[in-house]
């Protein structure tokens, strides 16, 4: 099946990714980020990729994809710099699947 | 000690043995998969990492040029500029079953206007960072789709790993155990109940014997 690839985030960190084709949206608040991470989910969204400043707002709404196949939310640094969230979730995996983390 | 709450007759003790073989099966058979989805998912968690080293390195690169390009042009020049893109990708995503764990498979499809041409504007009223940016951010982009589809993987199968570890868990020290010791506390009861009644026999014969021909052990 055929879906779409969307990158959410404020506008210096994703507006870049319109170049190679990405569809983009726009979200600086706590609410916003919600209703748009609802709607994409539910749309043709195979891949959603978020900066890692608006995730941290929204964790529990994030949680609720876990487990489902799609969409896959992808934690990416925004202009402002990278804070490490998607390395630390990486590792979140390994402590949950091994039950600590053997891999540094 | 962990007896269950049951009669121990015959019949429940031939449950509980076909019962003590299946939980066996089980949880051998749990135990590989939850050594062959560990083994699966420790190669995928170290590709996560590098990928993820790597896109986040040359989305800071590309972030770089942005803000350079964005410091000489004005937004809506940017805005413009990026406004047609000349490429446009989507992913076919398929389902793969990885020891019952469902992931995706994303194949990217791309298409392009032009061959190679991945610019959406003229190059005459925008800065050549602006160019460098969409570069960078085009060549990491292939890195980037794998990125979701490996850490997707991860996540999916690091579910699936906890679980089947609390099921192997459960079997091995509650379960199993729990039979084996209720299929010795049935067996020592009926055993139990197997000696006492050969003694009320024997009791019964010694009374019979006397009543019949006055004899008795003791005199």
């Amino acid at each position: 099946m055929v879906k779409k690839i969307a990158t959410v985030g404020d506008r210096d960190s994703v507006q870049g990714f319109a170049s190679i084709g990405l569809e983009v949206f726009f979200a600086d608040e706590k609410q916003d980020a919600e209703k748009l991470l609802k709607r994409l989910a539910k749309e043709e969204y195979a891949v959603i990729y978020m900066t890692e400043k608006l995730a941290s707002m929204i964790p529990q709404e994030i949680e609720k994809y876990t487990e489902a196949v799609t969409p896959a939310i992808i934690l990416i640094p925004g202009v402002s710099g990278n804070t490490g969230d998607g390395m630390r979730n990486v590792s979140r995996f390994v402590e949950k699947a091994v039950g600590s983390d053997i891999i540094n | 000690m962990a007896v269950m709450n049951v009669n121990p007759t015959r019949m429940e003790l031939s449950n509980l043995k076909k019962k003590l073989v299946t939980a066996m099966r089980g949880h051998k058979l749990l135990k590989d998969k939850r050594d062959e989805l560990m083994r699966q998912f420790l190669l995928l968690v170290r590709e996560n990492k590098e990928l993820r080293k790597k896109v986040e390195d040359g989305i800071r690169a590309a972030s770089a040029h942005m803000a350079k390009a964005a410091s000489v042009m004005s937004d809506e020049a940017v805005e413009v500029a990026l406004m047609m893109p000349s490429q446009s990708m989507s992913v076919d995503v398929e389902e793969k079953n990885v020891m019952s764990v469902t992931v995706p498979v994303f194949k990217p499809e791309y298409k392009t206007a032009v061959d190679g041409e991945i610019y959406s504007y003229g190059y005459a009223f925008t800065s050549c960072d602006l160019d460098d940016a969409v570069k960078a951010l085009s060549d990491i982009m292939p890195d980037m789709l794998r990125l979701a589809e490996v850490e997707k993987n991860c996540q999916l199968m690091a579910g699936e790993i906890e679980r089947t570890r609390r099921r192997v868990n459960a079997l091995e020290h509650v379960m199993i155990p729990q039979y084996q010791d209720t299929i010795k506390y049935i067996t020592m009861k009926l055993d139990e109940n197997e000696r006492s009644n050969t003694t009320r026999l024997m009791k019964v014969k010694d009374m019979m014997l006397e009543k019949a021909h006055h004899y008795n052990y003791d005199g």
